[in-house]
């Protein structure tokens, strides 16, 4: 059984971005780059279901040549092969997903496994938008996979709750942050990472037209909020409840 | 311009999640609503009287009967022969929805969106709400996904839409719904509480997060929250956390107990209106943001607080 992971290269999730002065965006200029968490989570657990007949993971990633390092990181993490699509453009998850379905038409895969959204755009599309391409069933926010032979059934995370459904292979899963704990790389695996295939190609490759329809007029800083008071003790607290009509 | 929206439901009543996207809606023009499920008369009228609304497909199929998105995804493409943009709430429902129906009318969707700024022009959060994003689409239909917290509420009633039956799709066969397992609670709702309070992992247990949050809650009659540390610590269930990845809230009081305040959390709460902060380490960040602010040990100020009010 083969598993197919799309991860994607981000602002590091502890970096705190700064939106660039003339508006056109945040500056990633010198900034640390990392995997995006949830796709961290989405190679992990595909690592996990090689116990239960997976064979091989084949990680994708979509971007500049930098990605090459998100994708050896995948990898070193015990992905099989790498395919990276080099775009010196942002591709939008409309883009991603079919240059994403064009290679699951070639790979065939029988699980792909995504991370529910990025942490830079914060769309939360690219997975659902590759299931509904493809016409497969699609279990978003993932927190629990079960694989059989021919069906995945995934506990997702939802508001309020929690929901179970099963779904035919093929099919896709995207992950929430309770899936798994993503293991570390170790220093021997890390090398080893370095001579595991990578495959690289142009959206031109795949024939799909990764024009973009959204144009991002301004980026801008959200409105700051005034600084606020310190209080000396609950009294006060309690009195400047009582002042907004919070409490009684 | 025609606007549809997805009326999220449980089958019974309109989630409030649906009356901030039928404002969002009416910025853009004639508001038309589809109540998917099964058996969804009661909802249908319901929905029938949000103010507002022109008019309300039902679609009643049992392939609808739990939302699943590769049944409800090819119901409504249908509707958009009609339609000029379709929205929906951006709640665990709505996201999972909205981005297949995007992709089956071959156009890119804009997720969360802030504010209307023109009829293809929107904003919208980027970077776990550290910048914010004006777009503009150049697709002829517009798929939305919308913040509730950031649209005031359609009223509930007043409305007189017109309901009618549309084709159903039936089921595409990929799917199987088994079961769900939804937290009861008699605290108001995340999403649409006035007051929250907030704990985190200073709490230190499960144990100590119910026996300080939830007196303090009650006291308020305010829902309860979390921060995600709290929540992977297992003190609090996963649908209580607020954040990036969980819930966006933007209550009228927010109360952080034993939060630190990082970037991942601020971006759930930050837009709330008077945020207070108990922690006892005053450079924690969390007091960059709040109005007013108490440093020291919860485990004191929040029973001592709690009595008090």
């Amino acid at each position: 059984m083969k598993v197919l992971v799309p991860v994607k290269r981000v602002l590091d999730y502890n970096v705190k971005p700064r939106v660039k002065a003339d508006g056109t965006g945040v500056d990633l200029a010198n900034v640390k780059m990392s995997m995006n968490p949830f796709d961290e989570i989405a190679v992990e657990e595909a690592i996990r279901l090689k116990d239960k007949g997976v064979t091989e993971i084949v990680v994708v990633s979509i971007g500049e040549q930098k990605a090459q390092e998100t994708l050896r990181t995948a990898l070193a993490m015990g992905a099989d092969r790498a395919i990276l699509v080099v775009s010196d453009e942002k591709v939008e998850p409309l883009g991603v997903a079919k240059l994403l379905k064009a290679i699951v038409d070639e790979e065939k895969p029988d699980l792909v496994i995504l991370g529910k959204q990025a942490i830079d755009d914060d769309n939360n599309q690219t997975g659902q938008m590759l299931a509904g391409l493809l016409g497969v069933g699609q279990a978003t926010f993932a927190s629990k996979v079960e694989l059989t032979a021919d069906s995945v059934t995934v506990t997702r995370e939802v508001d309020g709750g929690s929901e179970t459904e099963t779904l035919k292979l093929p099919a896709i899963v995207t992950t929430d942050l309770r899936l798994n704990e993503p293991r570390y790389a170790s220093l021997p695996n890390i090398m080893k990472a370095k001579s595991k295939p990578m495959a690289q190609k142009t959206a031109a490759d795949y024939g799909v037209d990764v024009a973009p329809r959204l144009t991002t007029l301004k980026v801008v800083e959200p409105a700051k909020r005034s600084a606020g008071i310190k209080v000396a003790d609950v009294d006060e607290l309690v009195g400047k409840l009582k002042a907004m009509g919070v409490a009684k | 311009m025609k606007t549809l929206v997805w009326v999220e439901h449980d089958g019974a009543t309109v989630k409030d999640a649906t009356l901030a996207v039928v404002t969002a809606a009416s910025q853009l023009g004639e508001v038309h609503l589809i109540v998917a499920g099964q058996g969804v008369d009661a909802v249908a009228a319901e929905a029938a009287k949000i103010a507002g609304v022109g008019k309300v497909h039902v679609a009643d199929d049992a392939a609808y009967a739990h939302a699943l998105a590769e049944n409800v995804a090819p119901l409504i493409v249908q509707l958009m022969g009609d339609h000029d943009a379709v929205l929906f709430p951006a709640t665990s429902g709505g996201k999972n929805i909205a981005p297949r129906v995007a992709a089956l009318l071959d156009v890119m969707q804009i997720s969360d969106i802030l504010s209307v700024e023109s009829e293809d022009t929107f904003t919208r959060p980027i970077y776990a709400g550290n910048a914010i994003a004006t777009v503009q689409t150049k697709d002829a239909k517009k798929v939305i996904t919308v913040r509730g917290t950031a649209f005031a509420k359609a009223a509930a009633e007043g409305g007189s839409g017109a309901v009618e039956a549309v084709a159903t799709t039936g089921d595409i066969g990929v799917s199987t719904y088994v079961g769900s397992e939804i937290a009861k609670s008699e605290r108001p709702e995340l999403t649409s509480a006035k007051i929250i309070v907030s704990g985190g992992r200073a709490l230190g247990s499960g144990e100590q997060f119910h026996a300080l949050i939830d007196p303090l809650a009650d006291k308020l009659g305010a829902g309860v929250g979390a921060s995600r540390a709290a929540v992977d610590a297992g003190y609090a269930p996963n649908d209580y956390q607020v954040g990036q990845t969980g819930k966006i809230v933007a209550p009228e009081v927010y109360v952080a107990v034993g939060i630190s305040g990082a970037i991942q959390h601020l971006a759930g709460m930050k837009d709330s209106k008077t945020i207070i902060a108990i922690n006892k380490d005053e450079d924690a960040p969390i007091f960059q943001v709040a109005d007013i602010g108490l440093v020291g040990d919860l485990f004191k100020i929040v029973p001592e607080l709690t009595e008090k009010l």
